[in-house]
C-alpha cells in the first residue's frame, strides 16, 4: 500500500472533503457580508459540484481497491455493489442539498454544507470498507456529522433535544459495536472481514462468536433503525431540520445498509478465491444460519412495530420515522435470507449456488434502498414546504393541499403511494424484487412466512399513507390560502416524483444499471 | 418498444388502455372550471374506447387467442409486457367500454372538481381494460392494483353516506385481497422455476399438486374478495352505497368482475389441480371446489335475503350485487363448459344490469328526491312524477330477476344447468336465491315507485308536487344504451356465446394450444 493507491481508492471521499473545505473557506471569507440567500446558493451549488466530482470518480474507479498488507484481501473496495451504493449516496446527498436552498433554519450555511459533505464522505467509506477499523472510522465520521446536523436548528428546542437523544443512543451503540468488533478480533486475530470469516469457519462457531455478532447487530441495527434499536428515530425525525432529517432518512440509510450487505456477503460466501477446503466450506455453511436467524427476528420485529406504530401517529414526521423502521424490516429480510437458510439444501448445492442468488438478493436490496432513499427525500421535501407554511407537521397541516398547491399534492400522492408499494410506482418494484429474490433463493417455510408477513403488513401500511393523502385530497380545507414553494424546491420535488413514476414504469432501467456492476 | 403502439386490427384493443390513461392525464392537467370541456372529453375518450372494443370484438370473432403485444419489461425476472385477447377478454373489454360510456353519461351532473373526477374515473377504466387484456401474471397484477387507488378517491371525495369509511374499507379490502394474490403469485413464480411469467407458459408448468392445493385457495380467495364472495363481501354494499353514481356503476359493473376474472384466469387456469378432491370429506365438502361453491351459494341466498329487508333503496341494489356475483362464482366452480360459459355471461349481464339499476337509483331518483329511504320514497308517487324512471326500473328489475328475453336469464340459466350436473342441491339452493330475488326487486319497485301512500298532511306540499326536473338527454341515452344491450344479448345470446364458448373450452383443457 502506498499513497498513490490510497489516493486512487479514496478519490471520491477526497473530492467531497475538498468540496467541504472549499465551501467553508468561501463562506467564511469572501461571502461573509453577502446576503443569506446568495450564501446558501453558493454553498449548495459547491456541495453539489463536489458530489458530481465524487460521482464521476466513483464511476471511473472500476473494480479495484486498497489491499490489506500481506494478504490478498481488501481493506477498502471500489466498484461492484459498493459503487452502486456510493453513487446512490452522492445523488441523494446532492438532492438534500438542493432542498436546503429554500429552507432557512440556520445562518451557518457554510458549516452545514461542509458537515453534510463530510458525513457523506463517511458514508462512502463504509460502503466500500472491508475492514473493521475502516468501518468504524467511516461510521463515526458519518454519525458525528448526523448528530451535528440534527442539532443545527439552534433556535429550536426540539432540535437540540432530538440531537442529544440521538447522540446518547448513538454513542451507546457505537460502544456496543466496538465491543463486538474487539471480540471478533480476539476470535480471529484479524480485522479483515474475509480473514475473520476464514478463521471462524476453520474453528467452527464458538459461543463467543454469537455474543460478538449480537453486539455488532446492536450497533448496526441502531444505524438502520431496526427494532429494538429504533427508539431514536421518531424523535430525531421530528426534531431535526427537514433537510437534515431527509439526509438521515436517506443517505445514512443507504450507507448503513451497504455496510450490512458487505458484512453479510463477506461472511456468507466462500472466500474470494472460492477454492477453500471442505472443512472451511462446512464452517461457512454452518455459521450463516445462526447469524441470519438474529437478523430475521429483528426484521420481523421491525416490520411489525414500524407498521403498527405508524397507524396511530398524528405527526407526519413521526409517521415517516415509523414507516422507515418498517421499510428497514423489509430490507433486512432481503439481507438475512440467503440460499444457505434453506436447511435442506445440500452443501454441494450451496457451494455451487451461493454466489449467484446472493448477488441477486444484493441487487434487490440495493434497488430497494436507493429508491426508498429517493422517495423519502421527496416526502421530506413536501413536508418541509407544508410545515413552513402552516407551522405544523401534524397531518391536519395537509388539509386541502390539493387546493393550496395542486402540484405539491400530486407529488405527495405519487411518493406516498410508492412508499405503500402501489404499482406502477417504483416502490412496488422495490418490494417485488426483494420478495421475489427472497422466495427465489430459498423454499423454506420460514422465508415464505416472513414474506407473507411483509406483504400483509404492506397492506396495513396503505392505511396510514392514505390518512395523509385523505387530508390532502378528500377532507375539506380549513384554510385555503395557497402555499408557495420555491421554484427550485418545486422542480426538485416534481423531478423526484417523475423519477418515481418513470423508474416504476420501466423497472428494468435501474435494475439493469445495478446489474451492470459486477462484484 | 414501439411495437406496443402498433395500429393493426389486432392491437386496437390495446389502445383502449392507452387512450384511457392518456385521457386521465389530460383531465388531471386541465385547468379548473372547465367542467363542460372535461365532460365532453371524458365522453369522447369513453366512446372511443367503446368503439375500439366493439371493433376489436368483431375482428376477433372466430379467432382464438391473439397476442397483441409482447415486449420484455423486466428481463431480469422474465416479465413481459404481454397483452393478448381471447373470447373472454373481448367480452369483458366490451363490457368495460359500455360501462365506461354509461358511467360518463350518468355523471354528467358532477360539478365538484369535475376534471379530477374524470381523471380518476378514466384511470380506473384504463386499469380495468389492462387487467382484461394482460396475459402476464405480474402485468395483470400491476393493472389490478392500479384500479385500487382511483376507487378510493372517487368514493371518498364524491361519495355520499359515510363515504370516507366506505372508501377506506374498500381500499383496504382490495389491498388485502391483492396482497394474498401477490404472495400466491410470488410463490408460484418461485416454485415454477421457469424463467417466464407468461400465463400461457405457466399454465403448462404443471406445478406440484401439493403446492396447488394451498396456493389455489389463497389466490382464489384474494381475487374473490373483490368479486364480493361471502363472507368477504362486506365492502361491497357499503362501498356501492357510498360511491357516486358513476363509481357504483363501475364498482358493480366492472370492478367486481376484475375479481371474478382473476379467479378464472389466474386461479383456475394456473392451479387446476387445486380443485381436486382432498381425499376425505367433511359434512359433504371434499375439495376446495366444494368450499367455494358453498360460499357462492350462501352468497346468492344471503345477499338476496338481506336485500329483502333493506330500508335504503341503494342498499337493495348493493346486496343484490352480492347475490348476482354469487352466480358467477358458482358458475366458475362447476368446472364444466356450460356452467363456466354461464359465469362469463353473468359477468357481462350483471355488469350491464347493475350499472343500469345503480344509475336509476343513484342518479335519476336520488339526485332529484335527495333521499333513498324507501319509506320516504313511498310517499312521493314517483311513478307519476318520474314515469321514465319507474319504467326503466321495471325493465331493469325484470331483467335482473331473470326474465327471459334479457341477458340475465341466459346467464343464470346456464349457471344453474351447469351446477345441476355437478351437485343438484347447489341448483336448488341457488333457485331459492332467484325466488327471493323476485321478491326483493318487487318490493323495492313497489315501495319506490308504485306506492299510493300519501304523506302526512303536515308534510304534504300545499301547492302540489314540486317539479323534480326533467330527465336529461344523457340519462335517456344511458338507459337506452344499457337496456338495448341487455335486450340484444337476451334475444340473441350467440353474439357473446360464440366468443365465450371456445375460450372456455381452451381454458378447461388446461392451457392448450
Amino acid at each position: 500500500m502506498n499513497y498513490i493507491d490510497l489516493f486512487r481508492a479514496t478519490l471520491p471521499e477526497t473530492a467531497l472533503e475538498v468540496a467541504a473545505l472549499l465551501v467553508l473557506v468561501l463562506d467564511l471569507s469572501l461571502l461573509r457580508k453577502a446576503a443569506l440567500k446568495a450564501r446558501v446558493a453558493v454553498a449548495a451549488l459547491l456541495g453539489i459540484a463536489g458530489c458530481g466530482a465524487a460521482l464521476w470518480a466513483v464511476l471511473l474507479q472500476g473494480n479495484q481497491g486498497l489491499f490489506f498488507k500481506g494478504t490478498g484481501e481488501f481493506l477498502l473496495a471500489t466498484g461492484g455493489y459498493a459503487a452502486v451504493a456510493q453513487a446512490g449516496i452522492l445523488v441523494l446527498t446532492a438532492l438534500t442539498l438542493l432542498l436546503l436552498i429554500d429552507s432557512v433554519f440556520t445562518r451557518h450555511v457554510g458549516e452545514y454544507v461542509a458537515v453534510v459533505l463530510m458525513a457523506a464522505a463517511g458514508g462512502l467509506l463504509i460502503a466500500g470498507a472491508r475492514d473493521l477499523l475502516v468501518i468504524f472510522v467511516g461510521l463515526e465520521l458519518l454519525s458525528l456529522g448526523l448528530y451535528i446536523l440534527t442539532a443545527f436548528a439552534k433556535s429550536s428546542g426540539k432540535s437540540a433535544e432530538a440531537a442529544l437523544k440521538y447522540y446518547l443512543f448513538g454513542g451507546m451503540s457505537a460502544a456496543f459495536l466496538l465491543f463486538g468488533f474487539s471480540y471478533f478480533y480476539g476470535l480471529s486475530g484479524s480485522t479483515n472481514l474475509a480473514e475473520i470469516q476464514r478463521a471462524i469457519a476453520a474453528t467452527g462457531p464458538s459461543p463467543l462468536f454469537y455474543v460478538a455478532w449480537i453486539l455488532v447487530v446492536a450497533g448496526l441495527g441502531f444505524k438502520v433503525a431496526a427494532v429494538p434499536f429504533h427508539l431514536w428515530a421518531p424523535d430525531t425525525y421530528e426534531g431535526a431540520p427537514a433537510p437534515a432529517a431527509a439526509f438521515i432518512a436517506s443517505v445514512s440509510k443507504v450507507a448503513s445498509f451497504a455496510l450490512l450487505l458487505t458484512v453479510s456477503l463477506n461472511w456468507l460466501m466462500p472466500g474470494a478465491q472460492g477454492n477453500g477446503s471442505l472443512t472451511y466450506l462446512w464452517g461457512v455453511y454452518q455459521t450463516w444460519p445462526a447469524l441470519a436467524t438474529i437478523l430475521l427476528v429483528i426484521a420481523a420485529a421491525s416490520m411489525m412495530v414500524g407498521n403498527l406504530a405508524a397507524l396511530v401517529q398524528v405527526s407526519v414526521r413521526r409517521l415517516l420515522a415509523y414507516s422507515a423502521i418498517a421499510h428497514a424490516g423489509y430490507i433486512l429480510l432481503g439481507i438475512a435470507v440467503h440460499p444457505v437458510y434453506n436447511w435442506h439444501e445440500s452443501l454441494i448445492g450451496f457451494t455451487q449456488n451461493a454466489r449467484g442468488p446472493a448477488a441477486l438478493s444484493a441487487n434487490a436490496v440495493l434497488y430497494y434502498i436507493l429508491t426508498y432513499g429517493l422517495t423519502t427525500i421527496g416526502a421530506f421535501g413536501v413536508m418541509d414546504v407544508v410545515e413552513r407554511a402552516t407551522g405544523s407537521d401534524r397531518m391536519d397541516a395537509f388539509l386541502g393541499l390539493h387546493k393550496r398547491n395542486p402540484v405539491l399534492a400530486a407529488v405527495l400522492l405519487v411518493l406516498f403511494l410508492s412508499l405503500a408499494g402501489i404499482p406502477p410506482l417504483v416502490g412496488f418494484w422495490a418490494k417485488f424484487n426483494l420478495f421475489a429474490a427472497v422466495l427465489g433463493n430459498s423454499g423454506g417455510v420460514v422465508p415464505f412466512a416472513l414474506v407473507a408477513l411483509a406483504v400483509g403488513l404492506s397492506a396495513v401500511s396503505l392505511y396510514y399513507y392514505l390518512q395523509v393523502l385523505k387530508r390532502a385530497y378528500v377532507m375539506p380545507a380549513v384554510d385555503e390560502t395557497p402555499i408557495k414553494a420555491h421554484p427550485v424546491t418545486l422542480t426538485v420535488l416534481v423531478g423526484i416524483a417523475a423519477a418515481v413514476v418513470l423508474l416504476g414504469c420501466f423497472p428494468a432501467l435501474l435494475q439493469g444499471w445495478i446489474g451492470s456492476f459486477r462484484p | 418498444m414501439f411495437s406496443i403502439f402498433a395500429a393493426n386490427s389486432e392491437s386496437l384493443l390495446a389502445w383502449t388502455i392507452y387512450l384511457s390513461f392518456a385521457g386521465a392525464l389530460v383531465q388531471a392537467l386541465l385547468p379548473k372550471g372547465k367542467a363542460e370541456l372535461s365532460r365532453w372529453l371524458a365522453l369522447a375518450v369513453a366512446v372511443a374506447g367503446l368503439v375500439l372494443a366493439v371493433v376489436g370484438f368483431a375482428a376477433g370473432m372466430g379467432q382464438g387467442r391473439v397476442v397483441i403485444a409482447d415486449v420484455p419489461w423486466v428481463p431480469a425476472m422474465g416479465i413481459h409486457y404481454l397483452l393478448a385477447a381471447d373470447g373472454i377478454s373481448r367480452v369483458l373489454v366490451l363490457l368495460t367500454g359500455l360501462a365506461a360510456v354509461a358511467g360518463v353519461l350518468f355523471s354528467w351532473n358532477v360539478e365538484l372538481r369535475t376534471n379530477e373526477f374524470f381523471a380518476f374515473y378514466l384511470a380506473l377504466i384504463g386499469g380495468v381494460y389492462g387487467v382484461f387484456l394482460s396475459f402476464d401474471l405480474f402485468l395483470l397484477f400491476v393493472f389490478y392494483e392500479i384500479a385500487i387507488v382511483p376507487k378510493y378517491f372517487l368514493i371518498a371525495i364524491w361519495g355520499s353516506t359515510r363515504r370516507e369509511y366506505a372508501a377506506m374499507k374498500l381500499a383496504l379490502y382490495s389491498f388485502v385481497g391483492s396482497s394474498m394474490v401477490l404472495i400466491g403469485l410470488l410463490a408460484a413464480y418461485a416454485t415454477a422455476g421457469s424463467h417466464s411469467t407468461s400465463l400461457i407458459v405457466l399454465s403448462h408448468a404443471s406445478l406440484p399438486v401439493s403446492f396447488q392445493m394451498w396456493c389455489f385457495p389463497l389466490v382464489f380467495t384474494g381475487f374473490a374478495i373483490l368479486a364480493g364472495m361471502w363472507p368477504f363481501h362486506t365492502w361491497a354494499p357499503t362501498g356501492h352505497v357510498a360511491a357516486p353514481t358513476a363509481a357504483s356503476m363501475l364498482l358493480a359493473g366492472v370492478v367486481m368482475k376484475l375479481g371474478a376474472y382473476g379467479c378464472l384466469r389466474v386461479g383456475i387456469w394456473l392451479f387446476p389441480r387445486g380443485l381436486d378432491p382432498w381425499g376425505f370429506s367433511l359434512i359433504g365438502i371434499g375439495s376446495w371446489r366444494d368450499v367455494f361453491a358453498v360460499l357462492a351459494v350462501v352468497g346468492i341466498v344471503y345477499g338476496a335475503l338481506v336485500a329483502l329487508v333493506q330500508t335504503d333503496f341503494k342498499f337493495v341494489i348493493g346486496y343484490s350485487s352480492v347475490s348476482h356475483m354469487g352466480f358467477v362464482l358458482l358458475g366458475l366452480m362447476t368446472l364444466n363448459q356450460i356452467g363456466m360459459t354461464g359465469a362469463v355471461m353473468q359477468m357481462f349481464s350483471h355488469g350491464i344490469l347493475a350499472g343500469l339499476l345503480f344509475a336509476i337509483v343513484g342518479r335519476i331518483v336520488y339526485e332529484r328526491t335527495h333521499t333513498r329511504q324507501l319509506a320516504e320514497l313511498e310517499t312521493m308517487h314517483l311513478s307519476k312524477r318520474l314515469p321514465f324512471a319507474a319504467w326503466a326500473f321495471v325493465i331493469a328489475g325484470m331483467a335482473s330477476m331473470g326474465l327471459p328475453g334479457f341477458s340475465g336469464f341466459v346467464a343464470e340459466l346456464q349457471v344453474l344447468v351447469g351446477a345441476w350436473s355437478v351437485k343438484p342441491w347447489w341448483t336448488l339452493a341457488a333457485g331459492v336465491g332467484i325466488v327471493v330475488g323476485v321478491a326483493y326487486t318487487w318490493r323495492a319497485m313497489q315501495k319506490a315507485f308504485f306506492s299510493d301512500k300519501l304523506p302526512t298532511p303536515d308534510e304534504h306540499p300545499k301547492t302540489g308536487w314540486p317539479d323534480l326536473g326533467a330527465i336529461t338527454w344523457p340519462e335517456y341515452t344511458g338507459v337506452a344504451l344499457l337496456v338495448g344491450v341487455s335486450l340484444l344479448v337476451g334475444l340473441y345470446p350467440r353474439i357473446l356465446l360464440d366468443a365465450i364458448e371456445p375460450a372456455v373450452k381452451t381454458l378447461l383443457a388446461g392451457g392448450g394450444q
